[in-house]
């Protein structure tokens, strides 16, 4: 992510310079005054196009855009209608005002509160825990040398191959040996350090901080944990806050596992709640909209907030990849 | 660099040995005096060898037994796999998966490609439209399932209610075959098609500026410039999406079942792969047959990898072999 930072910025001076380079140059052997004239009708032919393309583009990209929100914006037109209006022909393309009724209806039908705070609990924890346990293996990965550390590392990579439906059933079989079938720690002790985190960070910290602080640490007597909080955690902040972000919004998301492993109905997160709501009161809509519409509002908060720092970083991982 | 917190004193110590016993010190003091490295990276192999390396394990022997999760486990041999082979359903669950994953990766990479070349114009608000791309893909695919269900449904979804203010034919997009893989796609399409988009930029943006302005000045037109400049100099960076979305592809499985339900629709048209291995694991509670299905998508997510990663070598050997003989 700091090697992208420069990479995209000088683009703006360079393009604006680009423009001004087709004026001739003042060496020409033309009279003055037709030169003069013959370049204003260039430039002018040239600005309309410009204009145009930049109207097209502008165009085309709000077509795009309206595509991707439009979905948003009838999840919550629904979620203010009654189930007739969403029935009814020609359908109705603005806000209804039935919205506190659907939410009356939505808390009385399930318990969408404790699905809401299992959801934060799981999706902070996860993000708490991960952020810890793959930095301090990223730090130690990244600036201390130690016995297998390479064979380890690659081992740790190699993990990243094995695709998570493979181990659906006996990973319940063991949450059931446990006894954690229903629980919340089986959606949040399994994932509290991932592969992709510890690779993100060390790749960071590799590059982020310098040696000489570590060496200097080391000679004020500082230990590996100490050294770890004091210069570790404050120099990869951007990469952790990262992370974090990601971890919550995966986590928040998740369906498939929660799915199998929460089996008692009054423990749900957001997401089998919803199924359950969709499956169960298939008729009121206008209820089940509002429903879709609380698991996805809180999401929607922490992206815009973070949005700056994810974007870049989700490219940044995609070139080095 | 190395041995960072190692105390001062080990090193005369061990210089005092020979060579064999100064070895074998090394790597025993080497260890216990790195335990604050091995302790920081203790908690990912602990936790992978208890939830990841041996539920890995454990289904290699489960696909070899019909165990329901109740009373004892009796093996059954090649049985699961020599079912699955002859299971039509399995198949079915197969050919729906790839159906689905060309409908929607071909139109998406395209779309994206467009919309990172339009966002690399230096257009004013790019970081807003940045933002608005890339909204689909953070967002629960549950909740949106249930949107789609209802946009794309049969009597009453608004795709339809067009297609008849148009005096078209309304389509029964959630009930036939085909309809129902297209709005499944169309999701797929929906929600990662910014995601690849903002890699593409990202792509766009290292692509260095002169390069541009050269084809513009020979006088090459956009769509010259997107063809003969842009898609090259991307080439492995379409390569990273094409293999990321064959893994999202393969594992398909929220969308169906949320739009469909456990059984993958009319005459199963949304039955994917994972979807098929949940139905027979979870509501058949056939243990054994759910972690064969499991091992043979193994098989055939690698089979997939390994002609990715052919093409990504071959491909980006070509170019490189004009270029250097140009040099010389």
């Amino acid at each position: 992510m700091t090697a992208a930072e420069p990479t995209h910025r000088p683009t703006a001076p360079t393009s604006s310079g680009s423009t001004a380079s087709p004026s001739p140059s003042p060496t020409s052997s033309t009279p003055p005054r037709a030169r003069r004239a013959r370049r204003t009708r260039a430039d002018r032919a040239a600005i309309a196009r410009s204009r145009l393309e930049a109207v097209l583009t502008h165009l085309l990209v709000i077509l795009g855009v309206l595509l991707s929100v439009f979905a948003f914006y009838w999840l919550a037109v629904m979620s203010t209608s009654t189930s007739a209006e969403i029935f009814g022909y020609p359908p109705k393309l603005t806000f209804g005002s039935h919205f506190a009724e659907n939410l009356r209806h939505l808390t009385s039908s399930i318990d969408i509160v404790s699905a809401l705070v299992n959801t934060i609990v799981v999706a902070g924890a996860c993000a708490v825990l991960v952020m810890f346990f793959d930095s301090l293996a990223a730090f130690a990965f990244a600036k201390f040398d130690f016995p297998g550390k390479n064979v380890l590392f690659v081992v740790m990579i190699a993990t990243f191959l094995i695709p998570g439906s493979l181990s659906l059933v006996p990973s319940f079989i063991l949450m059931s040996e446990i006894g954690w079938v229903g629980t919340l720690q089986a959606l949040i002790v399994p994932g509290a350090a991932n592969a992709f985190g510890i690779f993100l960070l060390r790749q960071m910290a590799a590059s982020a901080i310098p040696n000489e602080l570590i060496e200097s640490a080391r000679i004020d007597g500082a230990g590996f944990f100490s050294t770890y909080w004091r210069i570790g955690v404050p120099m990869l902040r951007g990469g952790l806050a990262f992370l974090g972000i990601f971890t919550f919004i995966t986590a928040w998301n998740d369906y498939v596992w929660p799915l199998i492993v929460l089996v008692d109905p009054g423990r749900q997160t957001l997401q089998t709640a919803l199924q359950n709501l969709n499956s169960l009161y298939l008729t009121d809509y206008g209820m089940v909209m509002t429903g879709a519409l609380v698991s996805v509002l809180p999401l929607i908060g922490v992206f815009i907030i973070g949005s700056r720092h994810f974007i870049a970083n989700i490219a940044a991982g995609a070139l080095k990849g | 660099m190395s041995a960072l917190n190692a105390p001062p004193a080990a090193a005369p110590l061990r210089t005092g040995d020979g060579a064999v016993p100064r070895s074998r010190a090394r790597g025993w003091r080497g260890i216990l005096t790195h335990w604050p490295q091995y302790l920081a990276i203790a908690p990912f192999y602990v936790l992978f060898l208890v939830f990841g390396l041996f539920p890995i394990v454990f289904s290699i022997v489960l696909s070899f037994t019909d165990w329901d999760g109740m009373g004892d486990i009796h093996f059954a041999g090649l049985s699961q796999y020599v079912y699955l082979v002859q299971d039509s359903r399995f198949w079915n669950a197969v050919a729906n998966t790839f159906i689905i994953w060309i409908l929607s990766t071909v139109p998406m990479l395209f779309l994206a490609l467009v919309i990172a070349f339009l966002l690399h114009q230096n257009i004013r608000f790019r970081g807003i439209y940045r933002v608005a791309f890339f909204l689909p893909n953070v967002t629960s695919m549950v909740a949106m399932a249930i949107v789609f269900g209802s946009v794309f449904s049969d009597t009453f979804g608004i795709v339809n209610s067009a297609l008849t203010a148009l005096h078209l034919d309304s389509v029964p997009w959630l009930s036939s075959s085909w309809g129902i893989k297209v709005t499944i796609a169309v999701m797929v399409i929906w929600r990662f098609t910014g995601y690849n988009a903002i890699i593409y930029l990202a792509g766009l943006q290292s692509i260095p500026t002169d390069l541009y302005d050269a084809a513009k000045t020979d006088g090459a037109s956009t769509w010259q410039i997107f063809t003969r400049v842009t898609i090259p100099l991307l080439r492995p960076i379409i390569l990273f999406t094409v293999i990321t979305s064959t893994v999202g592809g393969l594992s398909l499985f929220t969308e169906p079942q949320v739009l469909l339900g456990d059984a993958g629709g009319n005459g199963e048209a949304g039955m994917t792969i994972v979807l098929y291995q949940y139905n027979q694991a979870f509501t058949q509670f056939d243990f054994g047959y759910g972690s064969a299905i499991a091992w043979a998508l193994f098989v055939l997510a690698s089979v997939f990898a390994i002609i990715n990663w052919r093409l990504l070598s071959e491909r980006s050997e070509t170019p490189r072999r004009p270029r250097t003989r140009r040099t010389r």
